[in-house]
Order: structure tokens, then C-alpha cells, then sequence
């Protein structure tokens, strides 16, 4: 029988979450790294028994691990991330120009194909790659130094590149999302980048439909419809048919259209997921209702999925890492919250029960779905 | 011989116990003993000191003979006692709240 792994970031260490295909019973293992803030972990689609992770601390900076067996263990691998030639400056919060610093990895991406490569997405906004299974790192510089780096301008969390995008139909193509600069595209396999922000509309900056200054917060593509991307920015959920060209607004009947997460169903490419969230400022749900929001329409149409979610007093945040679908027939949604659960649905989201509950503030969930 | 206390969590990292001791070649000084300190473990390099720049991390602390070594000079020798192994250096993660 195949089997779910979850994995698990949180602001104290990573969680490894596993069941049979049935997804009724989870055994949980970790913490691991504990004490340590784990932004992000993933598994290497070409091997499943390959995980990379970001572990990080304001006070000892750095560390990324790897495992080749599934999370039983780990191993440090490279932390030097430095950036290409003279780093130059992006803006402050200010509007002063301010020094390139690296802070943290936010994202890990391993390539689709080999289980030695894998990118990292890194606060000052960078993007690193890694071809000795995370040994030695460098920065694909292309993407700051393609003309409006010293443009951008930190979000609140800081200025993070935090979404990597693998295109499965043309190895050369990968998208990446920077807060608060935008979206972005390569067609050469990283060497070269442009924005790709036409149609967003920010109110947040002075220029609401400027080429670069938006705070996208997550971007996702279903493997079968590499062109179509959807997009949850700060305020408004998008849709690309024309991978990343032009963006139009699918919010449709959402109660809010602020969040962060946002996913697409394993085998319905126009089924998508987001977790609506009040606002700007208050970053909890509606009402203290906790509800995904699924659209079997690529958009527009939207329904609330709240069965075994907290339908009152409920005032967590879902994080932009934080959700997942398994590849299981019947489609496992998942997603972490800062209130420490980890929710999963077995069945497209109609119901959805806690896998686990009580961890530390969840940082970041992905799922491996395995033979 | 210098004796180095780490933070819990860089023994953990470092897969050593408590206190680590090292043979310094040249006269004991902050830089010297990190050096060996990462040339002995490698995991440590950008834990203690930022990686390129060598300059210890904002929220990391060095302390011996009860003084705060901090802000001395990483070229500074080191206090006597530690030079001579009777006092540990410790590294320290700084306190901060939450």
C-alpha cells in the first residue's frame, strides 16, 4: 500500500509526519533540530528517500540538512551562501538604499529530475542553487542583477524570495516569488529573469500596476497545465493562463481575498485551495471561523470547506509555506497553522480532521506521496 | 590546551559533549581558537562568526574568568587561566525573550 509523508517546519524544530494510504493513523517523529527554526523542508521528487532542510536561528544563523533515508537522519551540509560579485543594495523600509545581507533560507527546491540539485530561495532575496546535494551553493545572479534589484523593497517579514516553481514540460523554465518585488520568470534554467507581474494591482504602492513592488505571497501549478499559475498576493487571488504573461483576478465570491497559502488539487488542475484570511492586519480567519476556500473552477466560484475545523474562537494564521496535497487517488489536502495543528483532508477537502496538534508555530508543511 | 563551552545547541549541532578542547598553535586569541574551533568541526563555521565576514554573530556572547570578552579584539590575547586551561571559554547565545 503507498503511503504519506508530512513534513513539517516549525519555529522550534522539524516534524515528520507518516501514514498508510488509508491517512486515519499518523505516527509523529521529532522534534528534530529542536530549538531551531525550520522555514522550510522538502523531499527530492526523483528520490523520495532524499529531504533537504532549512534550519535557522537568529542567534547561530544557518544550517541546511540533508537526509537519504526518509528523515530518520540528517546530516549538515553546506551554509555558505554568498552572493555573486559585489552585492550592490535594494531599498530599505525607508526608501534608503541598503546593503545586500543574507539572513536565512526560506525555500528549498529540489530539481525534478536529480536528487543532487536543489535550489534555495534566501532572504535578502536571492536565488542559490546547489549540484552536490547541498555541499556547495551559488547564487544564480541573473535574477537580482536583471535590473530592478535595487528596486525592491522589503515586506514585513522581511525581503524573501520564498516561491520556486519547477516547470515539468520545459526543463529551462521556473518561476520564483519575491516579497515584496513580485513574480518572476526564467526560460534559460535560471541565467536570466523578468518580471512577470502584468495585471496585478497593489494598493499598497505608489504605482498599483507597476512592472515590480508587489507582495505575491505564493504561487502554484498543477504538473499536467504548466501554464496556468495561480497566485494568492497579499490582497487578491490571481490566475495566469499564459505562464505568468498576464495575471486576472479570481476572488471571486471569497469572503476576503487576503492569505497566504494557496494549492492545486493532485488530479484536477482547475481545483484550487486558499485560506482566507481577514485581512492585512488581522491575521486570523473570518469570524474566528477556520475554513479553506476550494474553487472546482479555476476561480470566481468558491465554497467554504469547514467540516472538523474550528467554527468559532479560532484566530491562527495558515503561513504561505504552510500547505500541501498529496498524489493519493482520493486527493489529501494539508495545512499547518501558528497555532502548532496540522490539519489534513482525505478526501478533496470535504472533511478534514487534525493529524496532530500542539507543535510549535508551523512554519511550512510538504507532502511526499510514496510507492 | 584551550577548553570551549558551546551553547546546547551547537553540541547538538557539533555532536560533542559539553566542553571541547583544543590544541592552538601560536599565542590563544579569539580568532585563533575559532579557527581551530571550525577547522576541527566545519558544521560550526557561520554559527559563531558570520561565515565571510569572520565577525562574531550580533546574538552570540564570549565569555571567561567571569568578564565579558566580547567586544575585545578577536586578536586580543586571551586571559591567562584560559591560555592555560584552568577557565573555559565560553560561547554564549545572548538572552533574549521568548
Amino acid at each position: 500500500m503507498t503511503g504519506v509523508r508530512v513534513l513539517v517546519g516549525t519555529r522550534k524544530g522539524a516534524f515528520v509526519l507518516t501514514s498508510d494510504g488509508m491517512r486515519d493513523a499518523w505516527d509523529v517523529s521529532g522534534p528534530f533540530f529542536s530549538g531551531w527554526e525550520v522555514y522550510h523542508l522538502k523531499g527530492s521528487p526523483a528520490d523520495p528517500g532524499r529531504l533537504y532542510a532549512s534550519q535557522s536561528s537568529s542567534w547561530s544563523g544557518q544550517v541546511i540538512q540533508r537526509s537519504d533515508d526518509g528523515g530518520a537522519s540528517w546530516q549538515p551540509v553546506g551554509n555558505t551562501f554568498s552572493y555573486a560579485g559585489v552585492p550592490g543594495t535594494h531599498q530599505w523600509y525607508d526608501g534608503t538604499p541598503h546593503p545586500w545581507e543574507f539572513a536565512r533560507v526560506w525555500h528549498l527546491e529540489p530539481a525534478l529530475d536529480d536528487p543532487d540539485t536543489v535550489y534555495a530561495g534566501v532572504e535578502d532575496a536571492a536565488l542559490f542553487k546547489s549540484t552536490d546535494a547541498g555541499l556547495t551553493w551559488s547564487e544564480l545572479a541573473g535574477l537580482r542583477g536583471h535590473g530592478s534589484g535595487s528596486s525592491w523593497q522589503p515586506g514585513a517579514g522581511g525581503m524573501c524570495l520564498h516561491t520556486i516553481v519547477l516547470d515539468p514540460s520545459l526543463p529551462e523554465r521556473m518561476f520564483a516569488a519575491i516579497s515584496a518585488a513580485g513574480a518572476f520568470r526564467s526560460d534559460d534554467a535560471g541565467q536570466t529573469w523578468r518580471p512577470v507581474n502584468r495585471g496585478l494591482q497593489s494598493q499598497g504602492i505608489p504605482d498599483s500596476d507597476a512592472e515590480v513592488g508587489h507582495c505575491v505571497h505564493r504561487i502554484a501549478m498543477h504538473p499536467d497545465r504548466p501554464s496556468v499559475l495561480f497566485m494568492q498576493k497579499h490582497w487578491d487571488v490571481m490566475r495566469s493562463d499564459d505562464a505568468g504573461e498576464s495575471w486576472h483576478e479570481i476572488s471571486g465570491n471569497l469572503p476576503t481575498d487576503f492569505g497566504f497559502p494557496i494549492d492545486v488539487h493532485a488530479h484536477e488542475p482547475e481545483t484550487i485551495y486558499v485560506v482566507p484570511i481577514t485581512s492585512d492586519s488581522l491575521h486570523y480567519p473570518p469570524e474566528g471561523k477556520l475554513r479553506v476556500y476550494r474553487s472546482r473552477t479555476g476561480g470566481d466560484e468558491w465554497q467554504a470547506l469547514g467540516t472538523g475545523l474550528p467554527a468559532s474562537d479560532c484566530y491562527i494564521n495558515v503561513l504561505r509555506e504552510a500547505m500541501a496535497v498529496d498524489g493519493l487517488q482520493d486527493c489529501g489536502i494539508y495545512f499547518g497553522t501558528t497555532g502548532g495543528q496540522v490539519y489534513g483532508s482525505a478526501d478533496s477537502g470535504d472533511t478534514w480532521e487534525p493529524l496532530v496538534r500542539d507543535l510549535p508555530r508551523v512554519l511550512s508543511v510538504e507532502v511526499q506521496t510514496l510507492p | 590546551m584551550i577548553r570551549v563551552v558551546l551553547p546546547q545547541h551547537l553540541r547538538t549541532l557539533a555532536g560533542t559533549g559539553k566542553e571541547i578542547r583544543l590544541e592552538v598553535d601560536g599565542e590563544p586569541t579569539q580568532r585563533l581558537v575559532l579557527d581551530t574551533l571550525e577547522s576541527a568541526y566545519p558544521v560550526l563555521k557561520g554559527t559563531i562568526r558570520d561565515a565571510a565576514t569572520k565577525r562574531r554573530r550580533p546574538f552570540v556572547r564570549f565569555f571567561a574568568c567571569e568578564e565579558d570578552l566580547s567586544h575585545c579584539s578577536p586578536d586580543e590575547p586571551l586571559p591567562g587561566p584560559v591560555v592555560r586551561g584552568t577557565e573555559p571559554l565560553f560561547v554564549v547565545g545572548a538572552m533574549a525573550g521568548g
